[in-house]
């Protein structure tokens, strides 16, 4: 029965590989966008970049493996509409992992930045260079990274909700511990 | 009628007999564009306002003389912010020097339609002898001037304090020019 309590390997490292990148990524952005322009700042904005489009990258492969491995069922105990909001933010967080490198992509094309992933591999420039396209893209990119931060602080609420209030194993589903069950 | 002939003749064969000089530059045709590398990738950019003065005759090149301005603001230096950012004082500190100048000073044959092309080049009031190979394509209705170099912006302090460091934006810019002319 421990099989099906747990996601698959795979799964479980694509999701802490994507969350580490993320959570590095994120607080990045954060933080270069103010800065006034520098070689530090061009750097900084590579690196993120960088490791944007290595989410999406990962990201495409999590998808296509989440569309042909069914996860593990979740506990009886969890609630009808539980369930509901938890496909639901899974869904959105899939959505808003994919949307978020695209928009960052599209927004450093518009603004006339080239995206070129780790300096060998340069991406195409699918939008044309455009100040106001470039200040749009940009409150997208903005937008769609206060839903993911909202998205995740759902996410990882509900599962620390599940396991230490409900006291219902979950937290092992991607956990690392082949042994728990 | 023989006299009348010979007029004709002797007014087609005029344009032959004295070879053009090109003096008319056609700016649509014409254009500057530079290339650097950042973090290592190329980015393409340019001047759109230029304004060229010239005298060439291909047989006679060595009476050449050209004087090309560039307006400083026109820059494409490839995105809307690096534009902002150029003319600052650590860049091109374009309020204190809104016009780069080339001034040739000597011009001479290479053979093949080849020239090299020697003259100063002034940018941020720094001025620098510049040694640039040009090609000559003569054309149905404008000749053309192609020339490309390489230059060290550092040399001219485009890009001073912490833009100074190269690792980030290379220290060399590809230029490359087109001059589009008629004679006259």
């Amino acid at each position: 029965m421990s099989a099906a309590t747990r996601y698959s390997i795979p799964a479980i490292v694509l999701h802490w590989l994507v969350t580490l990148l993320i959570f590095v990524a994120f607080p990045l952005g954060v933080y270069m966008h103010e800065l006034p322009p520098s070689p530090t700042k061009i750097e900084l904005y590579s690196y993120h970049k960088w490791l944007g489009i290595t989410v999406l990258m990962l990201v495409a492969v999590r998808v296509s493996w989440r569309l042909t491995h069914t996860p593990p069922p979740l506990p009886s105990s969890v609630a009808a509409w539980q369930r509901q909001a938890s496909a639901g933010i899974h869904g959105l967080l899939y959505v808003l992992m994919i949307a978020i490198p695209l928009s960052g992509w599209l927004m450093s094309s518009a603004k006339g930045f080239q995206t070129v992933w780790f300096g060998v591999l340069p991406l195409p420039d699918l939008v044309e260079k455009n100040r106001e396209l470039g200040k749009l893209l940009t409150e997208v990119h903005k937008i769609l990274n206060f839903a993911l931060l909202a998205s995740v602080v759902m996410h990882v609420g509900a599962a620390l909700q599940h396991h230490f209030i409900e006291r219902q194993p979950f937290l092992q589903r991607m956990g690392w511990n082949r042994g728990h069950s | 009628m023989r006299t009348t002939a010979f007029i004709l003749l002797a007014a087609l064969a005029a344009p032959a007999a004295h070879a053009v000089e090109y003096g008319t530059v056609l700016p649509k045709q014409s254009s500057i564009g530079f290339e650097f590398r950042q973090m290592g990738w190329p980015i393409k950019g340019g001047f759109k306002r230029f304004t060229t003065q010239m005298r060439f005759d291909p047989a006679k090149p060595e009476s050449a003389s050209a004087r090309i301005e560039i307006d400083v603001a026109s820059i494409d230096a490839g995105s809307p912010d690096a534009d902002d950012e150029s003319a600052g004082k650590l860049w091109f500190n374009r309020s204190a020097y809104p016009k780069a100048t080339f001034v040739a000073s000597q011009v001479r044959a290479l053979g093949n339609n080849r020239y090299e092309m020697r003259g100063t080049l002034t940018l941020k009031g720094k001025s620098r002898e510049m040694v640039i190979p040009l090609s000559y394509q003569p054309g149905k209705n404008a000749a053309t001037f192609d020339g490309r170099f390489v230059l060290k912006r550092l040399d001219f302090g485009i890009g001073e304090g912490m833009w100074a460091d190269v690792s980030t934006v290379a220290n060399e810019v590809k230029v490359n020019f087109r001059i589009a002319a008629t004679g006259n």
